[in-house]
């Protein structure tokens, strides 16, 4: 006969399974080869870990955990089958808030319990503030995502203040929580309250262009507040899988900080493209070509790279596109699909596009990859990008994108870019690239345009 | 000695997690945030555990939203994760 104390010891080497589990599933996601493998093997990890769990005497009655474990699987399956890829990041930002919300509660519901240490009461804190900042913050990222708010910074006068005083009115209530802990203490109530308004506070002034910084950011949060969470019930394995998510949202953050040459303060404090008004006026003529012509150079060409922008996808073009790319490479001619590290709504969004579209992954580059060779390129094809492909980031200091890591298809031999008509991209800035001696504008639908080319290879 | 113990884990987990994640392509990125998500998930068990028979009511209905939001991520993480790794083909 097993006693507690047995039942304990077994549930915690279940545990170490899956934190095994779950860091070869990552391990796994180095390469696209393995990457699913990996995924099975860390929800396996998870699924021992659950019904690890469910042999502990102390937990919920069996009805409560049957409901929440059935409503909880049949919300997250529908969602996961419905979800549109354009609209991945939308559904990243909810699971962030979701996971917010649950180490919120976990950590209210410990309070229940008196005669916590002040230590234990120290982390419930933690957890509620970090579990409400991230669930509030992801549904003002989900609003502006989902267009359903505006997706503009919101500034006001005094926000900086209001800001101070909330975090004061947060330290405050904690502290005076932690000196007399009950669960009736309306500090308690205080700092659910406050959290809840501090991730709004903090989400709103950040524009729409900045939403993947943000949703990484959030990311890292949701794991952060797992390792609360595991922190107040002294649980190992919530401090390990958090951690390795905290760590995880901390990278894609500041990779995606690099990219647009911003520091996080400056992404989260202030909007973009205020500061700098470019004082230089691009000069040249823009030449236009027609898709008959773009394709008898496409025809004779050997080396091809296409920069889609999300421009592309809102213009459903990405399976022409691969269809052109298949004609290409059968016409002798080698196709890359050069991919700058902001392109798309959140990190590694085109990548998922494309691959829905059926671009085979070998085919994908990262920008550090396709610059060094990119003057042996013969046409670079720019479709529904245009900052980051903006040559004024590499030698105009004037500009308000100067510094900022491009792809530079200026270089190549000659660039097709496909636009509806000359305008400024998401950020407002003139692109040069338009008035380059080796560049032809073709102006039109992007998805009609390559269409039209396609039909000429097949004719 | 609890609290050295418990941030001990912490610390290692952090440096693990940063040199795991770092060698994760750029390309796998959107898979990796939505299977992060998956594994954020893990307060299922924190959930679980939290409020128990003895507690009062309003602790338990706490607890099963715990629970099921917690699910949510757990299930649809790794779906909507593992549908998206399915189209990562190799080239022919």
């Amino acid at each position: 006969m097993m006693n507690a104390e047995n039942i304990l010891f077994s549930i915690n080497l279940v545990y170490i399974v899956s934190a095994i589990l779950f860091v070869y599933g990552l391990k796994m996601l180095s390469s696209p080869a393995t990457a699913r493998k990996g995924n099975l093997l860390s929800s396996v990890g998870m699924l021992i870990a659950i019904v690890g769990t469910l042999f502990n005497e102390i937990k919920l009655p069996w009805e409560n955990i049957v409901a929440g474990l059935v409503i909880g699987s049949l919300i997250g399956s529908i969602a996961a089958r419905k979800v549109e890829m354009t609209g991945m990041p939308e559904l990243v930002a909810l699971f962030n808030g979701f996971g917010g919300a649950s180490s919120l509660l976990v950590g209210l519901v410990a309070a229940f319990s008196t005669g916590n240490s002040t230590f234990v009461n120290v982390t419930i804190i933690l957890s509620i503030l970090i579990g409400g900042v991230t669930l509030t913050g992801s549904l003002v990222a989900y609003g502006k995502l989902s267009e359903r708010m505006p997706s503009k910074a919101i500034q006001f006068g005094g926000q900086q203040i209001f800001n101070g005083l909330l975090v004061l009115a947060i330290i405050v209530s904690s502290v005076m929580f932690c000196l007399n802990p009950s669960i009736d203490s309306v500090w308690l109530i205080a700092v659910i309250g406050l959290s809840l308004v501090f991730g709004i506070m903090i989400t709103i002034p950040i524009g729409g262009a900045d939403m993947p910084v943000v949703i990484a950011l959030l990311n890292s949060y949701s794991g952060l507040a797992a390792c609360a969470a595991g922190f107040v019930l002294n649980n190992n394995l919530l401090i390990v899988a958090g951690s390795l998510v905290g760590a995880s949202g901390l990278i894609l953050t500041n990779i995606m900080c690099k990219a647009m040459n911003r520091s996080l303060s400056n992404v989260l404090f202030s909007g973009f493209g205020a500061a700098k008004v470019s004082t230089t006026q691009v000069e040249g003529e823009v030449k236009p070509i027609t898709a008959d012509d773009a394709y008898l150079i496409l025809e004779a060409a050997q080396n091809v790279v296409i920069v889609p922008g999300y421009g592309m996808a809102v213009a459903q073009a990405q399976h022409v596109v691969r269809e052109l790319s298949d004609l290409l490479e059968e016409n002798g001619c080698e196709v890359q699909f050069a991919i700058h590290p902001v392109a798309g709504r959140m990190p590694g969004h085109m990548n998922v596009l494309l691959a829905e579209a059926n671009v085979p992954y070998d085919q994908l580059v990262e920008m550090d990859h396709i610059n060094p060779q990119i003057s042996n390129m013969d046409v670079a094809i720019v479709i529904g990008a245009n900052d980051v492909v903006n040559p004024a980031a590499n030698d105009d200091e004037n500009s308000p994108l100067y510094g900022m890591p491009v792809i530079n298809v200026n270089q190549a031999r000659t660039v097709f870019v496909l636009k509806r008509s000359m305008g400024a991209g998401f950020s407002g800035v003139d692109n040069p690239l338009f008035f380059g001696e080796n560049t032809r504008m073709l102006f039109g639908d992007a998805k009609e345009s390559i269409s039209h080319i396609v039909t000429e290879f097949k004719g | 000695m609890e609290a050295i113990y418990l941030s001990f884990i912490l610390v290692l987990a952090i440096f693990l997690g940063f040199e795991l994640i770092a060698k994760v392509p750029s390309t796998l990125h959107t898979p990796l945030m939505s299977g992060s998500n998956a594994i954020s998930g893990i307060t299922v068990i924190g959930a679980l555990t939290a409020a128990n028979s003895g507690s009062a009511d309003l602790a338990l209905w706490l607890g099963t939203a715990a629970v099921a939001l917690a699910t949510i991520n757990v299930v649809g993480g790794y779906m909507v994760t593992d549908r998206m790794l399915a189209m990562f083909k190799k080239k022919g």
